[in-house]
């Protein structure tokens, strides 16, 4: 079997990146985001990128750091507040945003690597999500026409692989990770540990290897967005 | 005298039924996890990937891979189950969620609702909040009765952008509960020492 582990990010990532391309990457704010990948692109400075992510990270980690240095043409996104510098290049247009609701777009990817290419949605009729969109009846209600995703890289962080790249995540880090590892062309996983093939309980696996096709282990510093704690 | 943030978490917990699955957005709706009536159990949702969503974690508890769709850290319970985002918008979108309480910056009398964007001034986006109100079985609105200049949240029609269209059913403010129905907005409820001469004058929609 063609051997799927490599020694680094930015070597996992040779010969994928380059100028235009479309990105999609996992990750629900700062929780479970591929914070190796990330660097790494930031390092080979490919340009003009399209990148479908809830989320734009915060000013100084996550997808923030691709936006600092302007290597983002375009956002689909949900949610991009709590970061100044997308604001301010989102206002001086510099910045193109597609706002997507949070549920079309992870079913946008989901679709997209399930050889779906568009599917119907009552999310979003009558607001400006549905401008442009075809709009159908079903059963005497109004559906808009949403397209899946097909990205030339998908960039994502599980918690364990074993060795044929199955992985499984943990608590809420899962978010977008397993619907961005399928809508990619080419899917580059990054993990905590990689564990020996055998040693995860087949029944558990959250997303088979046959979406992975690199993967490194890397270092997580796992930075957290609002540390709310109550009294012990 | 008008109820409170706290006073209307503790009004909107009152809508909570015994085994529901409930999704409570942020700010004010996320307070209400803490009037759930003793004898209700509700589990719920964080749009983020979690069923059985539990308290904030003492300092020792903090886990950076476990947190809302606040992006606040939390803890789970015996019940916690986890999923992928695609997996958590189709239990949304699909029906199974039996309600929701969400904030809002305006409501209109047909139960259109606003609450993710000002034009030119605020663009953060919508995050799960569309597919909610299309797909929740119940949707409730939490939020004050008039803006910080004094106008009415509560209009004949919304000026901004729409979350949904006509997707609410019932709005609690600080003056009472308010229902969506033909022709306007019904009052169920008034706080204490509110009379309908005060709703009269602070609400824009039409009353029936």
């Amino acid at each position: 079997m063609a051997k799927k582990i490599y020694g680094s990010a930015a070597e996992a990532l040779d010969g994928l990146l380059f100028d235009g391309m479309f990105i999609a990457a996992g990750g629900f704010g700062l929780c479970g985001i591929p914070e190796n990948l990330i660097s790494a692109i930031v390092a080979n400075g490919a340009k003009d990128l399209t990148i479908a992510s809830n989320n734009a990270g915060v000013d100084d980690f996550g997808l923030g750091l691709l936006l600092q240095t302007r290597q983002v043409k375009k956002m689909l996104s949900s949610y991009v507040g709590e970061n100044d510098t997308f604001m301010q290049q989102y206002l001086s247009g510099e910045l193109e945003l597609e706002f997507n609701p949070q549920g079309t777009l992870a079913e946008r990817m989901r679709a997209g690597g399930a050889g779906i290419p568009g599917f119907y949605t009552k999310t979003g009729v009558g607001t400006v999500i549905a401008e442009g969109k075809e709009v159908k009846n079903f059963d005497g209600q109004d559906y808009i026409l949403e397209r899946g995703i097909v990205a030339d890289l998908s960039i994502v962080k599980a918690w364990k692989a074993d060795e044929t790249g199955n992985c499984i995540f943990r608590k809420t880090a899962r978010n977008f990770n397993p619907p961005a590892a399928m809508c990619g062309k080419t899917c580059v996983v990054e993990v905590e540990e990689i564990v020996p093939t055998g040693s995860l309980d087949p029944d558990l696996i959250h997303l088979p290897g046959i979406y992975v096709n690199r993967l490194i282990k890397g270092d997580h510093e796992k930075r957290i967005e609002q540390r709310t704690v109550r009294a012990a | 005298m008008p109820w409170d943030r706290n006073e209307m978490a503790a009004r909107a917990a009152q809508e909570l039924q015994d085994g529901w699955y409930v999704n409570l957005g942020i700010g004010i709706p996320t307070l209400v996890s803490n009037y759930i009536p003793d004898g209700i159990e509700v589990t719920l949702q964080s749009e983020n990937g979690m069923l059985g969503m539990g308290p904030f974690p003492t300092e020792d508890e903090i886990d950076a891979d476990l947190i809302n769709a606040g992006k606040q850290t939390i803890t789970e319970l015996p019940q916690t189950a986890y999923f992928d985002s695609a997996t958590s918008f189709g239990m949304i979108r699909g029906g199974k969620i039996a309600m929701a309480i969400l904030g809002a910056m305006e409501v209109a009398e047909n139960g259109d609702l606003a609450n993710w964007m000002i034009p030119g001034k605020l663009v953060k986006g919508m995050g799960g909040a569309m597919d909610l109100v299309a797909g929740v079985g119940r949707v409730v609105v939490i939020m004050d009765h008039a803006n910080k200049k004094g106008e009415s949240k509560l209009l004949k029609e919304c000026t901004l952008p729409l979350t949904g269209k006509s997707v609410v059913d019932r709005i609690i403010t600080g003056l009472g509960v308010f229902d969506i129905v033909e022709g306007g907005l019904k009052v169920v409820e008034l706080a204490p020492e509110v009379d309908m001469e005060m709703v009269n004058s602070m609400t824009e929609a039409t009353l029936v």
